[in-house]
Parts: C-alpha cells; sequence; structure tokens
C-alpha cells in the first residue's frame, strides 16, 4: 500500500516529520517496506535561461544556445525546435544522472561543437512522455534554484505492508487513525454531505439470488447525467503516478483515488450502454466477461456477477467489463458502490487467476459502513470534476452491519499483556480508533466500527491497546523455572536421532539435508510413487513426490559433486521418509553412503595403503555401528538376504530382530538403480529405520551388571576348515560357538581361502578361537578336547572338514 | 714380560678389537670358553707345587677376573653403538602426510547443529521438544490456526498440496511448523511448555526462499504467562544463541491468524558489507514472528480460553544459522557440496551444551 506524505495530511492534522511518521507507522503494525521520494532525481537540475540561440555553425536544425543557469554563460548545443532566446527551461549540467535513460551526461562534441549541458524535455526527466521540445517554465521562473524545489518540493511516497487483517489500512485515512491514536496529531474531520439528487435513477438495481443475498448483501448506485470525461485535475494524477497508478480520464481515476483513500472499490459504467435491470446475482456457465484488462473470463455459478438484461458486466468485487466502461465520449455514468462477499471474492479470483486492487480489498473486508457513504463521496468528485447532475441513490439490500459488542474486562490487558493501564488509557485509545465503550467499572462494553472485521473479541481488544500504546512499554518478565536443575526432555527418538547423527559423522561421513521430495520415476524405482504422496503442485517434475527412501536424495547429492570434480564422498543424512500419508507412516531414516573408495579408513590413493573401493561390507560395518550406538546388541541381530530391489541382489542384506522386525538394510546399490539415477559406481549404502529400534525397557537402577574376570590365561586355537563355497561363515561360527559356550570366548575369522590348493567350489576357512577358561589353567587335554568338539560340531553343521 | 702378561695384552687388544657384538663373543669363548687361552692356563696348574699353585692359581685368576670385565664394558660399548646404529637406520621422512581417521573427515550440517543449539538452550528453561508430521491436514495447519477459509492468509502460504483424495479432501505438506501447537495442547495437559523444530515446505524459489526450510516453533500454555514472559525467553534466548552479552530487540504488532496480539521482532544489528553482528550496533534485522496464542486456537486444541493462555513463537532455523555463522546462501543448505558442508558444517564431537558453551 502506497501514498504520500501530502495525501495522509489530508487526512492527518500533524506536525510530525517524515521519519517520526515512518517510526509511528513501523510501531503500530503498518510495516514500512520503503520511504521513497519520486523528485530526488530532479534536485540536480536547475531552472536556467536561454540568454542567446544562434545557429549551428555545422548544422541546419541544430541551435547553438548561451545557457545562464546562475553560473555564468554555458555553451550548449540543442535540436530542440522550441529553443529560443529568453526561454526558461530545466537545465543539466554535466554529471547529472538523465532520470528516462540513467545516462549520466556528459561534456560533448557535436558537430564540431562542444556542448557543456542540456535543456531537458519532460520525458527526459520521467514527467511525462512528452518529447517535442524542451520544458518551458513560465517568465518568474528563478534563475538557478533546483528544478525539484521550483516544482513543488518533495512529497516522499510511503510504501507500507498491510497484514491482511488490516482491511481498514488499505485506505489512506485509515492509516491516519491509527496514527491519530497513537498521538502522531489528529484525524481531520470527514464531513460527507450526502448529494442531493435531482430526478430518479433512470437505471433500475435489483439483487436476484436465490434467497440469500450473502454473496453482495447491498448493492447502491446511481446515474450522473450530463458530464464531461476528460483528463483528471493535475493533483489527482501526481498522486495516482506517485503510487504507481497510470492516469487514464477522470472518472477512472475517481474510483481509483477512492480506492486508495478510503479503501472504497467502486465501479463506473457508462450509463448509454446499460441495458434494462442492473443486477447481482450469481453467474452461469456458460457466460463469460471481456474484463477491463482486456482478457475474457469464463463465469461460473459460485461466482457473484453484475449484470444487466443483455449481458454479465462485471465480476463482483474482481473487476468491471470493457463494452460498459466509461471512455472519453461518456456523458450519462451509473456510479455502483456494492459490498461483495470475502470468501466468495478471494475464490472467484482465484479460480481465474485475477487479481485487482478491488479483488484485494474485498477479500480482506470491505467496511459494510461506508458503501452508500462511498458512493456520496464518489458522485461529489464526479461532479467537482465533470460537472453533471446526480440522480438519486438507488439502493438494493442492506448493509451487511455487524454491530459488534465486546464484553471487555479490563484485567484482560494486563492478563495478556503484563501491562498495567489506568483504565481511561485503555478506554481512550479504543475510542481514538473509532471503537466505543459504554459502562464503567471493571468491565466495558466496547462496540466494534464497522471498518474492523478482525476484531471480535477481549484479545483482539488488548492487541489494539498494546500496540498503540506502545509494545515496548511492557517489560521482560522471568518465566519461572519448572524444576531446579532441567529434567530430561528428549524422547527415545529424538535421543536416537541425535545420537545417530554423531555417530554415523564420527565414522567419517558428511551430513547431508536433501529435499524431502523427489521425481516419481526414482520414488517409484525405491519402493515409492504411491498416489497419495505425489504432490499436486509441484515446484518442478523432479520433486513431485514424497521420498520413501533417504538413499536417492544422497545419490543425487554424490552426482552432484562428481559433476563439479568432487569424488570418493561418504555422505549421511537423517530424515523423515514416507511409506504413506498418514502421520504413522512418516518415520525417521538413518542413512550412509559411501562412493568410489570412501571407507572407514579414509579414501583415494595413500603412500601408506591406497583405500579399496568401497563394498557391501563398508555399508554392513556403517550399519552395525549405527546401531551398536543406537543400544541394540548386535550379536543378537539377525542377517539376511532380504534387502530391498534397489540393492545389489547378491551383495546387500537386512538386519532384523525378526521377520517382523527388519531395523537396516545394507548393500551395494544395484547397478541398474546406479544406472538409472545416472551416477557412477561403486555406491554402498546402509540405511537404518530409527522409529523401528525397540526401546529399552526402563531399568530400576542405573548399575550395570558384576563383571566376572577370570584370573586364568586364555589360550587361542587356530582352524583352518574347508567347506562348500556357498556355506555362510556365520553357519561355521555358530557352530564354533556352539561347541563350548562357556569355554569359549571369542572367535575371529581371519581368513578365507579359494586357490589351488582348495578343490574347485570350495573354501577355507580360518578361524582363531580363544578359549577362557573361569576356574583353572587349562591342560593340554582340556585343549585337545574342546579341539575335538569344535571340529565334530562345525562337521556336523556344515560338513567341513579340517584342513590338513 | 711374563706369559700371563703377555696373554693378558693379547686379550686386550683382541676385545678391543671387536668391533661389534658377535667378534666379541668370540673372543669371549676364546678366553674365557672351555678350549680358552685362560681356561687353558688354568689346566696347567694341576701339575704345580701347591706353593707355585697357589701364586700361579691367584694371578691367572686375577687376570679371568680383568678379561670378564673388559669383556662386559666393551660389550656394553659396543650394545650401545649398535642401538645407535639401528635408531639412525631407522629414521624415517616425518614429513609424510597421514590419514587423520574418520572423526577427522565426519561433519554435522549446521541445520543440526543449530537445532541443538535450539535445544540445549530450551530445554534448560524446561521446554520439551514436540514433533508433529510434515503431510498434514488443513485442519491441523490452516483451521485449527485460526486461518478462515478462503482468507488471503491462506494464500500467503505458498502451500504444496498433495494429489486429491477421492472425497476431494487434500492434504498438505506443513507450511510452517505451527500444527505441532494444535498436536501439543490435544494431547499434553497445560502447563505445556515445547519447542518444535523441523522441516516446512512453501512453494517458492528463488534467491532466498526453498521449497524446503527449517522452523522452530515455541509454545507455552498455561494460567498466567503473558506478553511480558515471551519477550523475556525470546531475549534470552537470542542472547544465549548468538553468545553476546546484550541484545537489543523490537517488537512490532503485526498479524498472524493464531496469535493475538502478533508481533515480529526485530534483532538489533550492525551490517557491514555482507557481514551481519548481532548485538552491536543501530540497524535492525526481522528475526522471528510471535505472538500470545489466538483465544480460538486454544478453544480448538480443547481449552478453555478463558482459563488457560500463554505464547507462540517461530523462527526459521536455517535463517538464524546464517546469521550466526555467515552462510550467504540459502540454497547452499540443501545443495549437499562437499566444499560447503566441509566449510560450514561442525566437527562430530562439536557437541553444544550450556555449560561448556555452544560453540565450545
Amino acid at each position: 500500500m502506497k501514498f504520500t506524505l501530502s495525501w495522509l495530511k489530508d487526512h492527518l492534522e500533524t506536525e510530525a516529520s517524515l521519519g517520526e511518521v515512518v517510526e509511528a507507522l513501523t510501531m503500530v503494525g503498518l510495516e514500512v517496506e520503503e520511504v521513497s521520494d519520486p523528485s530526488a532525481p530532479l534536485k540536480p537540475f536547475v531552472v536556467a535561461k536561454i540568454v542567446t540561440a544562434d545557429k549551428h555553425p555545422n548544422a541546419d536544425k541544430l541551435k547553438l544556445l548561451s545557457v545562464d543557469a546562475g553560473k555564468g554563460p554555458v555553451q550548449v548545443v540543442c535540436g530542440a525546435p522550441n529553443a529560443r532566446a529568453g526561454l526558461k527551461g530545466v537545465f543539466a549540467l554535466p554529471g547529472v544522472v538523465i532520470p528516462a535513460t540513467g545516462d549520466v551526461l556528459e561534456v560533448g562534441t557535436i558537430r564540431g561543437v562542444e556542448s557543456r549541458g542540456m535543456m531537458c524535455s519532460e520525458r527526459e526527466l520521467g514527467l511525462s512522455d512528452e518529447h517535442n521540445g524542451i520544458i518551458e517554465l513560465p517568465e518568474d521562473a528563478p534563475i538557478g534554484v533546483s528544478f525539484a524545489d521550483y516544482r513543488g518540493g518533495s512529497d516522499p511516497v510511503i510504501d507500507i505492508s498491510i497484514t491482511p487483517n488490516r482491511p481498514d489500512c488499505l485506505g489512506v485515512r485509515g492509516i491516519a487513525r491509527d496514527l491519530a491514536a497513537r498521538g502522531l496529531g489528529k484525524l481531520k474531520p470527514d464531513p460527507l454531505a450526502p448529494v442531493p439528487g435531482t430526478f430518479p435513477s433512470p437505471v433500475p438495481i435489483a439483487l436476484t439470488f436465490d434467497g440469500d443475498d450473502t454473496p453482495c448483501p447491498v448493492f447502491a448506485g446511481r446515474v450522473v447525467r450530463g458530464l464531461k470525461n476528460g483528463p483528471s485535475p493535475k493533483w489527482l494524477q501526481d498522486r495516482l503516478k506517485a503510487i504507481g497508478l497510470r492516469p487514464i480520464s477522470a472518472l477512472v481515476d475517481i474510483t481509483n483515488y477512492i480506492t486508495f483513500d478510503r479503501g472504497r472499490p467502486l465501479h463506473v459504467y457508462d450509463a448509454d450502454k446499460l441495458t434494462g435491470t442492473i443486477c447481482a446475482r450469481l453467474g452461469k456457465s456458460g457466460e463469460s466477461l471481456l474484463a477491463l484488462d482486456g482478457k475474457t473470463y469464463a463465469v461460473d455459478e459460485n461466482m457473484c456477477v453484475i449484470a444487466d438484461d443483455a449481458a454479465v458486466l462485471g465480476l463482483g468485487g474482481v473487476m468491471g467489463g470493457e463494452t460498459t466502461g466509461s471512455t472519453e465520449a461518456t456523458t450519462s455514468v451509473f456510479i455502483e458502490s456494492a459490498f461483495f462477499d470475502a470468501g466468495r471474492t478471494a475464490r472467484t479470483g482465484r479460480r481465474l487467476g485475477l487479481n485487482s486492487d478491488a479483488r484485494f480489498r474485498f477479500e480482506r473486508g470491505i467496511d459494510p459502513g461506508f458503501v452508500v457513504a462511498g458512493l456520496e463521496l464518489a458522485t461529489q468528485m464526479v461532479l467537482d470534476l465533470c460537472g453533471g447532475e446526480a440522480s438519486e441513490v438507488v439502493v438494493a439490500g442492506r448493509e451487511p452491519l455487524l454491530n459488534k459488542v465486546v464484553d471487555f474486562p479490563l484485567a484482560e490487558v494486563k492478563r495478556l499483556s503484563g501491562l498495567e493501564l489506568p483504565a481511561e488509557t485503555i478506554t481512550g485509545t479504543l475510542e481514538k480508533l473509532g471503537f466505543s465503550t459504554t459502562g464503567n467499572g471493571d468491565s466495558r462494553s466496547v462496540a466494534v466500527p464497522s471498518w474492523r472485521p478482525d476484531v471480535h473479541g477481549k484479545a483482539d481488544l488488548v492487541e489494539e491497546v498494546v500496540r498503540i500504546v506502545g509494545l515496548d512499554q511492557v517489560k521482560a518478565t522471568a518465566l519461572s523455572r519448572i524444576s531446579s536443575v532441567s529434567q530430561k526432555v528428549l524422547t527415545p527418538l529424538q535421543i536416537r536421532t541425535r545420537r545417530a547423527k554423531r555417530t554415523l559423522a564420527a565414522r567419517g561421513l558428511v551430513e547431508a539435508v536433501t529435499w524431502s521430495f523427489l521425481a516419481k520415476p526414482i520414488a517409484v524405482l525405491f519402493g515409492g510413487g504411491a498416489p497419495e504422496l505425489e504432490l499436486a503442485n509441484p515446484i518442478s517434475a523432479d520433486m513431485s513426490d514424497m521420498r520413501p527412501s533417504l538413499i536417492p536424495g544422497l545419490v543425487a547429492a554424490v552426482k552432484r559433486n562428481a559433476d563439479r570434480g568432487l569424488a570418493d564422498l561418504a555422505l549421511f543424512e537423517v530424515g523423515q521418509v514416507f511409506a504413506g500419508d498418514r502421520p504413522q507412516d512418516q518415520s525417521i531414516a538413518a542413512t550412509a553412503i559411501r562412493e568410489g573408495s570412501a571407507g572407514f579408513s579414509g579414501a583415494g590413493r595413500h603412500w601408506n595403503g591406497s583405500a579399496a573401493a568401497v563394498s557391501v561390507f563398508d555399508a554392513k560395518a556403517d550399519a552395525l555401528a549405527l546401531l551398536d550406538a543406537l543400544g541394540v546388541d548386535v550379536s543378537r541381530v539377525q542377517i539376511v538376504r532380504s534387502a530391498p530391489s534397489w540393492f545389489h541382489p547378491g551383495r546387500s542384506g537386512s538386519i532384523q530382530l525378526g521377520p517382523q522386525t527388519v531395523l537396516a538394510h545394507f548393500g551395494e546399490l544395484h547397478p541398474a538403480v546406479i544406472e538409472a539415477l545416472d551416477a557412477e559406481g561403486p555406491i554402498v549404502a546402509a540405511e537404518v529405520i530409527l522409529d523401528r529400534i525397540p526401546v529399552a525397557k526402563a531399568k530400576a537402577g542405573r548399575g550395570k551388571p558384576a563383571l566376572a574376570l577370570s584370573a586364568f590365561m586364555p589360550v587361542s586355537r587356530d582352524f583352518a576348515f574347508v567347506v562348500d563355497e556357498g556355506v555362510e561363515v556365520a553357519k561355521i561360527v555358530k557352530a564354533v560357538q556352539g561347541a563350548d559356550k562357556k569355554l569359549i570366548g571369542g572367535v575371529d575369522v581371519f581368513d578365507i581361502y579359494t586357490g589351488e590348493h582348495v578343490a574347485a567350489g570350495q573354501k577355507s576357512v580360518a578361524i582363531a578361537v580363544t578359549l577362557t577358561p573361569s576356574d583353572r589353567t587349562l591342560t593340554d587335554e582340556d585343549i585337545e578336547k574342546v579341539s575335538k568338539a569344535i571340529v565334530v560340531s562345525v562337521q556336523k553343521a556344515t560338513g567341513a572338514t579340517l584342513r590338513g | 714380560m711374563t706369559d700371563i702378561e703377555q696373554l693378558e695384552a693379547t686379550i686386550l687388544d683382541d676385545i678391543h678389537a671387536a668391533s661389534d657384538e658377535t667378534a666379541l663373543e668370540g673372543v669371549r669363548v676364546a678366553t674365557l670358553g672351555k678350549q680358552g687361552s685362560v681356561s687353558a692356563l688354568l689346566k696347567t696348574l694341576g701339575a704345580m707345587s701347591p706353593d707355585e699353585r697357589r701364586t700361579r692359581g691367584a694371578a691367572i685368576n686375577a687376570l679371568k677376573d680383568r678379561a670378564a670385565l673388559a669383556i662386559a664394558d666393551r660389550k656394553a660399548v659396543l650394545k650401545a653403538a649398535a642401538l645407535d646404529a639401528r635408531l639412525t637406520r631407522e629414521t624415517v621422512d616425518i614429513s609424510l602426510p597421514v590419514r587423520t581417521g574418520p572423526l577427522a573427515e565426519g561433519r554435522i550440517h549446521p541445520v543440526s547443529q543449530v537445532i541443538d543449539e535450539i535445544t540445549a538452550i530450551f530445554t534448560d528453561m524446561g521446554f520439551a521438544v514436540a514433533e508433529g508430521p510434515d503431510i498434514e491436514t488443513d485442519h491441523y495447519n490452516f483451521t485449527a490456526l485460526n486461518f478462515p477459509p478462503d482468507h488471503p492468509a491462506r494464500e500467503m502460504h505458498d502451500t504444496f498440496f498433495l494429489k486429491p483424495k477421492e472425497d476431494g479432501s487434500r492434504l498438505l505438506l506443513r507450511t510452517h511448523t505451527s500444527p505441532v501447537q494444535v498436536r501439543t495442547m490435544e494431547t499434553q495437559k497445560p502447563p505445556i511448555r515445547i519447542i518444535a523444530p523441523g522441516r516446512t515446505y512453501r512453494c517458492d524459489s528463488d534467491a532466498t526462499h526453498t521449497p524446503m526450510f527449517h522452523q522452530v516453533e515455541g509454545l507455552v500454555i498455561d494460567e498466567t504467562t503473558h506478553f511480558g514472559h515471551l519477550k523475556w525467553v525470546l531475549e534470552e534466548f537470542l542472547k544465549a544463541f548468538f553468545e553476546v552479552e546484550e541484545v537489543k530487540t523490537r517488537f512490532r504488532p503485526s498479524f498472524f491468524p493464531f496469535t493475538e496480539p502478533s508481533m515480529e521482532v526485530d534483532v538489533g544489528c550492525r551490517r557491514s558489507g555482507s557481514e551481519i553482528r548481532i548485538g552491536e550496533g543501530d540497524d535492525w534485522l526481522e528475526i522471528l514472528g510471535c505472538g500470545m496464542v489466538h483465544p480460538n486456537v486454544i478453544r480448538s486444541a480443547g481449552l478453555d480460553p478463558d482459563v488457560y493462555q500463554g505464547f507462540a513463537f517461530g523462527m526459521g532455523i536455517d535463517r538464524i544459522a546464517m546469521l550466526k555463522y555467515g552462510m550467504p546462501d540459502l540454497r547452499a543448505f540443501f545443495d549437499a557440496d562437499a566444499r560447503w558442508l566441509k566449510h560450514y558444517g561442525f566437527r562430530p564431537l562439536d557437541l553444544p551444551s550450556l555449560y561448556g558453551g555452544l560453540t565450545g
């Protein structure tokens, strides 16, 4: 919302400076976006007189001027046909920026003659499109004075952003009212005398709704005939131009002016182009309107339209029609002032993608008490600027006044704001804003003015009082402590989320935050893409579906980095994934991916041992380390070959507590998936779903189980078993452990061998078994006995033979 | 010179001549070993007279002792020399680069770090951390938060919608963390003190907006909390978060459908070039929105607004991260450029706490 300082002063009697106005606007909640002075670019231009004007020696159409700008004669070459001795105009010296072009004026040589300045046209100064000659100022214009000052000083333009609850401030008068309440001056009286009609309105009006007039509860209008439309006066044009509107004609400018001065949109029809009764009604499908913006809009049954017997004339509260609008030739008008329902106006505008100053106001809430008054104001302006005579006012329906009254215990101010104010400050502030208060004592009845649709209850009144008195008056008050020492407040999942991030970072992975949405084909590739997870209005096709996994986003990140020459990345993300659209379908995944050679110990080539390409085992290590850090006993988890389809089927697995509790997947990504993601492998991934980890049962104490340390030397023995290649090593390890659960303390697999020393289709698995006696030192016989048991157990479980 | 003296001279020469421990051991064997020269001399005693044996025996044994001592001395010298030689041999080029290991490589994203910082501060003030789903209903995102249907305030949110369901209803991606206010009030009894950090979404993408960003919501509901408390909490938070002694704040009236009164908060700062310093200077920077929870919101969560009251605030996490740590561009937060993450990210053990400082 833009306005000028002088415009504000039409409504506000004040001595306040621009700075004070800006400060007050900000502090009452009318946020100042920008203050600009349109005359600022004109400041360096000066009033000057052409002393002599001679023919240019080398050009017929150019003149050689001697210009007096108050500092002695200056030689200027000028091509304007009206340049002549004695003319006073606007002069620019070299170094000045020409507003129309933004160029800096320089000393030039034109056809061999030096020119040290420029006499300007209106177009060059950005004042109008006039460029047939240079500006001609009156005889008495003082030479040497800044043109900006001569022209009438500056009128700063203030641009404020109006929050959607304050339609009353979409007119300058509303802004003035707030500032007056703040103590910045006095709101000027607004004597709106009705303009008497001299004849009955020849245009009949009607509300033709089916019993429910809410789309347009009131419609008022009148005819003004015998008028003359033409350009509006300069003051009006200047105001409209200052706020960025193009003056069109007096009639149109009047409606625009009242829109911004009072927040009251109006429409003016050429009365000679109307047929029959003007009615407000709901649209019919098949109808359409050629609107003032030159576009044709299809009307439907949900829109409120203004129509005559022949056609739709306008979209209620949004925009009028082209064919019945006023023109230079118009001599008789019908002025419309109506009230359109906010919600319906918003829907219509949204449906049609049509924005207008009228819609902007109607959808926020027009003052229902200013329908007829607005019409009277418009009539007066039309009579003043265009002449003619006005008909009587016709009104269909009634102004939908709410006449809200709020019972307001004055103590509410203190209860909600903490601010202790005298009763008269509270009521006085409200009254300055147009509220009326009655009663005395602790509670008052407060009547809400018609222009404040945002005020419904006590809290709204508290806001009114506090924002005008000043939020800075409220003292900061310490919140009491709930407990002396802060309590644990994080939930198990929150603790896991934080711990997962730190764990993965501690494993050398770098945390990324990637979009929650991705392209549909990618979502499908990772088990997503369900219709309920597709956005209706995505930013782009690449961001259309909620992600089912964090892997594709991380792979895309790897790919972006690769495109920048950054390889061997280890990235992780801990964030939400979506299996459906219900809250319980959302879970937190912790996902680590490693690319190229980015293993745990480092990446790339190194003199002390280059890193190998990442493998399924890097991913498995990440998954298990993460689960361990999150309190899962990883010695008890099951590793199964049931990773989802986006993993390499032979180099991936799942970690589960049982078939119903799958905690994680790990492995190399499927080569076809990597290709579909346009990335390059090897890429391995581990994805743990944090929500699936069971919460440990609360323990009575924090003590750990007692630790029994053996006093006897542990003994280590090595075994090499030859088995079929398909036999899983875990099976061997389990068989070893089962041979003597008490004595066998550790089983380490230290070599897997296939090759010439082992038969084809078989492998040799070398295992170190640590025996940990608890009651006595082991004898050779003890060791021999358990060794035999180990071999038998492994043989039985896997068919292995001890390697000779 | 007697034969003993002669032998001793020879032995000492041999010991001295031994250049390493192996040679010295050879001398020892040749001298004191069973077949050695001194042992041979001792064997001659048997054929001597007792007197002769006494004098001669003492002389030979003295020789034996001196030889053994000389060998031991020489051995110590040789051992030290050998060790020196070994150490010299073992010298390496310590300028060679090493791998510093995973702790030095890993990084925490600034968003996670800042959430941890915010959590540390607010949990000390008795706030818990609440959460809500990213996919929300119109009810929780708008209606329960007092957004009237069709009101322009809804449109200002640039909402992402999911595809409509068969019954015409449609879910959306939450445009702010405020739905958590309602969800919390529905499931918890006052007094309530929570913050709710999380992802939020708006259909907006340009130099300063990303379609996804992070917010933290704050909510206090009890029977006494007023705007003065809100002011205190935010001022204390800003001081703690930006780690400065004092901050200036300016509360400006504003509008959010779910608070009444509503305010925007500016924080005092100094701008020089692209750098912004909080806690200094005379400029203002808008940093968050807040207000007293609207009676309709309290009511829609099933509480009586004449009994319960409180405040709520919402703040951009990415934005305050940028202000504190100086990242110039929001879009880079979600680009995962490894160089950016390395540079602006935090080390795994940089755990923010109040007792150890948010930034150590």
